[in-house]
């Protein structure tokens, strides 16, 4: 559906984004993740026609970036960073606004409008002005912005940013409930976000990709180890110690910071291959010892969020 | 086309419910009122040439404040990219913006219609200049509200934008009254470049095609500007 090659963007000498590759099929949701400043909007600001590329190519379906510029434009709704929207229109008047630029004919008008105003919640706010409304329905207002032609590709830059837990669920939910159907690209730096919400996530770091595919494919590809976390009660590390070292799998064994009085929290890193976890049960089982608590951790996106873009 | 319809409705709205707007269109009507009947009694002659002979001056101040929002503050509070993000080109936003903002000068020259009104009652007035009047400070509004689309279109502050616009459209007023620091050789083209000049041609009654050409080319000079302007930005 959307074909990009080799897509490179200098400020002046500043290399912003520089060759990215990337093949977005039909009904993908694909979270483009990366610290501040590694290229995130800018590459989303020309995938929709705001800013030309130095060099490379995008390909929408059919059409070019370039020669066909405009007729992407109508295929694409895209919420930019914090939803800069006129601040003196009403809100009814925006959406009409937009709808009229769209080329929506009057009799779909209104319907469009009230349909998108009750799938975003804007029913309560449709007479007020766009200035004075919270982050969050500003939010929804650029969301219904983008959705109104009903585009077969959704372009989000940072949808959830600044807004609160509550408003964070409620977007998430309205993306979901739209990505059952559509292409859907967001860029965020809330990793739970992309866990939540993506079918593919794409690692930009300096202007680069490093890393790209599920979730799941890239835990897996970054590896190595899984971690098991216990806590006992009536135990003596000293003691657990030892019996834990006997097993095959277990890499280290480190105590943690006890989470209550009495109590022994103990992290077991584990090479990848290896299943330990009813070894270990039994060993506390034999040993008489209270157990608590017992969870396993792969490598959480986080930490491979960290490994590939703290390098220099 | 279309969407050019849109822009343009949508900046006059945003005119029609701004305070900026009132103020700017009273400003306007109390100089020009205060300086058009103060001398009007004391010469006792019906005719409209004070008003018009002031026009492009106080054109030259109130015409980029009215235009000096038009792109500055799109660029100030981003949405910008919202804008061009939908399907438009840049020749419509231009386009769009230049008619509302030439369309809102028309409205602010709208109650100066009193004025040849009052003087019809208390004298014998001849239409004729006055009907000129009318069309070249249209076309000067036109012009000035290229050049302060172009001024708009260069900074995202818009006090700079204003000053600029001013300080552009101000040089073209002054610029004919400034020939004799030139060699002779050069006058008539200074002449040519003064907006006062060709504005004072029409406003005599006469409509000649190379004042209205001179409009015209000023403003599309100030669109095309603006235009080249907006396509460096991305």
């Amino acid at each position: 559906m959307i074909h990009v090659e080799n897509l490179t963007r200098y400020y002046d000498d500043f290399c912003a984004v520089n060759g990215i590759h990337l093949d977005i099929q039909k009904g993908e949701i694909l979270g483009l993740l990366g610290p501040n400043g590694a290229g995130k909007t800018t590459t989303l600001r020309m995938l929709t026609g705001y800013l030309q590329p130095t060099a490379g190519q995008i390909r929408v379906q059919d059409l070019a970036i370039g020669p066909d510029t405009l007729e992407i434009k109508k295929r694409i709704g895209y919420l930019p960073e914090s939803a800069p929207l006129y601040h003196d229109m009403i809100v009814y008047d925006y959406l009409n606004y937009v709808a009229d630029i769209r080329e929506l004919k009057n009799a779909q008008k209104l319907s469009r409008i009230h349909e998108l105003a009750q799938l975003c919640g804007l029913s309560s706010v449709m007479h007020k002005t766009i200035g004075e409304l919270s982050k969050g329905f500003k939010q929804r207002v650029g969301l219904a912005h983008a959705l109104m032609n009903d585009p077969e590709i959704l372009v989000l830059d940072e949808p959830t940013s600044g807004l609160d837990p509550n408003q964070i669920v409620e977007i998430r939910e309205i993306i979901r409930k739209i990505g059952r159907e559509k292409t859907i690209i967001l860029s965020t730096h809330i990793l739970s976000e992309a866990e939540a919400t993506c079918d593919r996530i794409a690692i930009i770091h300096q202007g680069k990709i490093v890393a790209d595919g599920s979730t799941l494919s890239i835990k897996q590809a970054a590896g190595r180890e899984r971690s098991i976390y216990i806590t006992l009660e009536g135990a003596d590390f000293d003691a657990v110690r030892p019996q834990l070292e006997t097993l095959a799998g277990a890499v280290g064994i480190e105590k943690l910071a006890p989470s209550g009085a009495g109590l022994l929290d103990i992290k077991i890193s584990v090479s990848s291959d290896a299943d330990i976890r009813r070894d270990i049960y039994r060993i506390i089982r034999q040993a008489d010892w209270q157990l608590l608590e017992f969870r396993q951790e792969s490598q959480t996106l986080e930490h491979i969020f960290r490994e590939l873009t703290l390098e220099n | 086309m279309s969407p050019v319809i849109h822009i343009f409705k949508r900046e006059f709205s945003a005119y029609m419910v701004s305070p900026v707007a009132y103020i700017v269109i009273s400003v306007f009507l109390i100089i020009t009122g205060w300086f058009f009947f103060t001398p009007f009694f004391l010469q006792n002659q019906a005719s409209l040439r004070n008003f018009f002979s002031l026009l492009p001056l106080v054109f030259s101040f109130v015409v980029p404040a009215i235009t000096m929002r038009l792109l500055s503050e799109e660029f100030s509070v981003g949405s910008y990219e919202t804008l061009l993000t939908l399907p438009v080109t840049f020749t419509d936003v231009v386009l769009g913006k230049f008619l509302a903002a030439t369309g809102f000068t028309a409205v602010m020259l709208a109650p100066t219609l009193l004025y040849p009104l009052t003087v019809a009652v208390l004298g014998s007035l001849d239409w004729g200049p006055v009907l000129g009047g009318y069309i070249g400070a249209l076309l000067l509004g036109a012009a000035f509200s290229a050049i302060g689309l172009l001024a708009s279109s260069l900074t995202r502050n818009q006090i700079v934008a204003f000053i600029v616009g001013t300080g552009i459209c101000f040089s073209l007023c002054l610029i004919d009254k400034m020939l004799f620091f030139l060699p002779r050789s050069l006058l008539g083209f200074f002449e040519y470049l003064g907006a006062d000049f060709h504005f004072q041609n029409i406003a005599k009654g006469i409509l000649d095609t190379r004042d209205i050409l001179y409009f015209i080319s000023v403003g599309f000079f100030g669109l095309y500007g603006a235009n080249l302007a907006m396509q460096e930005k991305c």
